[in-house]
């Protein structure tokens, strides 16, 4: 184990890691992976591409259920119980867990059944309630005001930084407590990127958020922990100034100063 | 250097030749095609041919009973088909890709797929018309059917196989069950190539005539009972154009002109249809 620093223990882990291991097939993907990811706080993934970052994410909802040859072994608590088990409601996770991907995936209908899908999901609504609900979380995605006038047409026309946002609300909409966000600007011009960062900022008040994102600018500057994974391992855990400022092991060194990866 | 352009200008020259050569090549049969049809098609055309039965040959008549038989058996059989196929090319493309009895399903469809009709139509008489003892419309309708499944089974599955996973990750995302996504998000994001389809299939089966000779057989006489022998387009064409008699000539023109032309409307009918779902 790593040393703990000080002021970390008084967070609550809104998730913890313990001892995880994941496979696709025989390869091992993640080794041995131990963390906290505390609540109310935003955690950063940062590592070259294929160090399993995202593998992790996926982990987390267990979007690796989708397919055969995949599999995650050890710990990983949620509320007290692990979801790794093979009982749990996958289902009832993910509404509690909630995920956005690196390229906007609108679904082919209108803006407003794109927020209401996944409500629908979990929750029964009347017709007002869910009008209010899909309006709070376009306002929560910073999307309401471009939109409110235009519910009714596709999702799919919209731009790409608008698509990227209004899959930030399908997610927020469902009231997660946790929210994955899988390089969810890789697609985006500056513009956009500068306006989902400042969204994280706003979001982080509600939900805690786990970002795997190839840009350590934007590690640094959205994040309070960072981890930096490489070949499977959990390099480095701490808090985001330590890593960037001070890292303790030479490879998380070398990556954030550009020398590897 | 200025040799280099000159080679490119030439070859780009040519590439660009033996392409509209080709498409001049191809459009050239399909327009000669198009023309015969309408050419010989419109002239035989009149109010009689809703009107009146298929006459016997030296008298006036119409096709109003081939017609009906037509549209009977062609609906019938998208209505028997298309949820089968649907629901197998679902199967296909989303539950059992790497299964065995989805690679062996896969395997059968395509063979299915290239099958001759006369094949099919031949397989239908010997399972039921030789059974049942008679030719009949509904037999007409399962060897319709039956050449409908395979490219209905084959569209959607391709269709749904191109609906990229991040769509159907997403929606599991948000914690939708597995028949959930695929009706409200996979399927309906692959809605226009399926319908397409399905219309491909409609045209095919519209013309088809070697499995509806050993089945529906044909009907001088008007009746929509599907335990008799039902008239149709495509064998009364056929019959028609044979024959010696001028005005049987006239008619399988004229049948081969509504054919055409329905084919061809429902085509553009898809086409409009899409473009304004597309839009909205």
């Amino acid at each position: 184990m790593m040393p703990v620093d000080q002021s970390i223990q008084n967070l609550t882990p809104e998730i913890s890691i313990r001892d995880l291991n994941f496979y696709y097939g025989k390869t091992l993907a993640l080794k041995n992976i131990n963390l906290d990811i505390f609540k109310g706080k935003v955690t950063a993934f940062i590592g070259p591409s294929g160090c399993g970052k995202s593998t992790l994410l996926r982990t987390i909802n267990r979007m690796y259920d989708l397919y055969p040859g995949q599999r995650a072994e050890g710990e990983l608590l949620i509320e007290g119980s692990n979801i790794l088990d093979k009982g749990v409601d996958t289902i009832a996770l993910r509404a509690k867990v909630g995920m956005v991907f690196q390229k906007p995936t609108p679904f082919p209908m209108s803006i407003y059944e794109n927020i209401a899908f996944g409500v629908r999901m979990h929750e029964r609504l009347s017709r007002s309630r869910m009008d209010d609900r899909v309006e709070w979380a376009l306002t929560k995605a910073a999307l309401w005001d471009e939109v409110k006038d235009k519910l009714n047409q596709a999702g799919t026309g919209l731009s790409g930084g608008q698509q990227q946002r209004l899959c930030i609300a399908r997610g927020v909409a469902v009231k997660p407590s946790v929210l994955l966000l899988d390089e969810p600007t890789s697609a985006l011009d500056p513009i956009s990127t500068m306006r989902i960062e400042e969204l994280i900022h706003e979001l982080k008040s509600e939900f805690t958020i786990a970002i795997v994102t190839h840009n350590m600018q934007q590690a640094a500057r959205v994040s309070d922990f960072t981890a930096y994974m490489y070949l499977g391992e959990l390099v480095e855990f701490g808090k985001t100034d330590d890593v960037f400022i001070k890292p303790k092991d030479k490879r998380t060194e070398d990556y954030i100063t550009g020398r590897m990866g | 250097m200025n040799h280099l352009r000159i080679r490119r200008k030439a070859v780009n020259f040519l590439a660009l030749s033996l392409s509209l050569a080709a498409m001049a090549f191809g459009l050239f049969w399909l327009a000669w095609i198009l023309w015969m049809v309408i050419d010989l098609g419109v002239g035989a055309l009149s109010m009689s041919l809703f009107t009146e039965m298929t006459p016997p040959p030296g008298s006036a008549g119409g096709l109003k009973n081939a017609i009906a038989g037509s549209l009977i058996m062609v609906g019938l059989a998208m209505a028997m088909a298309t949820p089968v196929a649907i629901l197998a090319g679902i199967y296909l493309a989303e539950y059992g890709q790497r299964t065995l009895l989805g690679k062996v399903t896969r395997f059968i469809n395509d063979i299915l797929l290239s099958a001759p009709s006369i094949v099919i139509g031949l397989f239908v008489y010997a399972v039921y018309v030789a059974n049942v003892g008679k030719f009949s419309g509904m037999s007409g309708a399962i060897a319709l059917a039956l050449l409908v499944i395979p490219v209905v089974v084959r569209t959607t599955e391709d269709m749904l196989a191109l609906v990229p996973n991040t769509l159907r990750e997403a929606a599991y995302a948000l914690g939708a069950p597995k028949w959930k996504v695929i009706m409200l998000v996979t399927l309906r994001s692959a809605k226009t190539g399926v319908v397409t389809g399905i219309l491909l299939a409609l045209a095919r089966i519209s013309g088809e005539t070697a499995p509806l000779l050993f089945t529906a057989l044909s009907n001088q006489f008007w009746s929509v009972d599907l335990s008799e022998p039902m008239a149709n387009l495509p064998v009364t064409i056929f019959k028609f154009a044979m024959s010696p008699f001028q005005d049987w000539q006239q008619l399988a023109w004229a049948g081969v002109f509504l054919i055409t032309l329905g084919v061809l409307l429902l085509n553009i009918v898809a086409r409009v249809m899409f473009r304004k779902v597309e839009q909205r």
